[in-house]
C-alpha cells in the first residue's frame, strides 16, 4: 500500500521513518509500506 | 549599534530565543512571539495523530517556517539513540533544515539533563552535518566537551525547566563564559525579566525561555517586558558597569562648601 494513501491527505507536513530509516519526503508519493513495517510519523508542535 | 547574535554563521538581531509550547491557542502563540521580538523558536517533534481532521490548524501555518528560524528540539528524549532519531526526522520534516537543539534529560521529575548521553548524541548529530545548539548543565567542564565536540551554541540551565526559579549559580555561568568561545545562551529557569536581564548582564549571549512568557497571567505583556529585558541587560553589559564597593567611599556629590552645620 503507498503511504499517501495511508496518510489520506498529502498536504500535511509529515515526517516519516520506517523500522528506523528516514524516508525522504520527496518519495512519498511512491513510498510503499508493508506488513509488519514499524513508522513513526510525526509533525512539529509547540514545544520549549 | 552592530551587535548581532552570530549562531553558526547566520546573525540575528534578537537575542531571545522562545519556546512555542504551553500557549493557551496557536493565535496567543503568536501574538506573544511577536510581542517578543525573537527570530529564533523552539518546537517539539510528535506523532501526528491520524485521526485528526487534515484542515485542523497546525503550528506551521501561524508560525511559518519562513518567516522564523526553527530550532527542532528533542523534548521527552532520554537517550542519545531517541534524541538522535528525533532530529534526522525533523531535519527531513524542515526540508534539510539542519539547526537543533539537544536535550537529553536524566529523569521526569526534574528534568535535569543527563550529560553523559548529552554528549554522545552531540558526537552523533555533529558527524552527521547537524548545528547543534545543545541544552546542558551549568557544569563548565561539560560545556567545553560539548564545545569540543562541534556544537554551535552551548545552553546551560539557569535552573530546572519550568521552575521559574532564576539563576541560581551565576559562578557557573560565569566559569562557561571564561571558557567557551561558541555563544552561551542560557535555557531554562528564567522565570521574570530581571532574570533575563541578569543573565544578560552577565555576558550571557542570548535567553532562551518559554514557561517565562506561556506561564505569565498575560504572557504577551511578559514576551514585551522580556524583550527589553534582554535589550536592557546587553546594553548594561556592553556600557561596563560600575564597580560592586562594600564602603561607598565616593559621594556623587562634592564635599567642598558644605554648610556649617548647627549640630552642637
Amino acid at each position: 500500500m503507498a503511504f499517501i494513501e495511508v496518510m489520506g491527505y498529502s498536504g500535511k507536513r509529515v515526517a516519516l521513518e520506517r523500522n528506523g530509516e528516514i524516508v525522504p519526503r520527496s518519495t512519498f508519493d511512491t513510498a510503499q509500506l508493508n506488513d509488519g513495517d514499524k513508522l513513526e510519523i510525526v509533525v512539529a508542535v509547540g514545544g520549549g | 549599534m552592530n551587535d548581532k547574535l552570530i549562531i553558526a554563521g547566520k546573525s540575528y538581531s534578537s537575542r531571545l530565543l522562545v519556546g512555542t509550547g504551553k500557549y493557551k491557542d496557536f493565535t496567543e502563540t503568536r501574538t506573544a512571539l511577536d510581542a517578543s521580538g525573537a527570530e529564533i523558536v523552539t518546537v517539539a517533534i510528535r506523532r501526528v495523530n491520524l485521526g485528526q481532521n487534515a484542515n485542523e490548524p497546525n503550528l506551521l501555518d501561524t508560525v511559518p517556517p519562513s518567516q522564523f528560524t526553527y530550532l527542532p528540539n528533542t523534548a521527552g528524549c532520554y537517550t542519545a539513540d531517541d534524541a538522535v532519531r528525533t532530529l534526522r526526522l525533523a531535519r527531513e520534516l524542515l526540508d534539510g533544515h539542519s539547526l537543533v537543539k539537544l536535550e537529553v534529560l536524566g529523569d521526569p521529575q526534574s528534568l535535569y539533563p543527563n550529560v553523559i548521553e548529552t554528549i554522545a548524541a552531540a558526537r552523533t548529530l555533529v558527524a552527521d552535518g547537524f548545528q547543534v545548539m545543545v541544552y546542558t548543565s551549568d557544569d563548565p567542564i561539560i560545556a567545553t566537551q560539548l564545545e569540543d565536540i562541534g556544537c554551535v551554541a552551548i545552553m546551560p540551565l539557569a535552573s530546572l525547566i519550568g521552575s521559574g526559579m532564576g539563576i541560581l549559580n551565576p559562578w557557573n555561568l560565569q566559569l562557561i563564559m571564561d571558557r567557551v568561545s561558541v555563544p552561551v545562551i542560557v535555557d531554562a529557569g528564567v522565570g521574570t525579566a530581571s532574570d533575563a536581564a541578569i543573565a544578560m548582564e552577565l555576558g550571557c549571549d542570548g535567553v532562551l525561555m518559554n514557561t517565562a512568557i506561556a506561564g505569565a497571567q498575560n504572557p504577551v505583556l511578559m514576551a514585551s517586558a522580556m524583550k527589553q529585558a534582554v535589550e536592557a541587560g546587553r546594553s548594561a553589559f556592553l556600557a561596563g558597569r560600575m564597580p560592586k564597593k562594600l564602603y561607598s567611599a565616593s559621594p556623587s556629590s562634592p564635599t567642598a562648601g558644605i554648610i556649617a552645620s548647627t549640630r552642637n
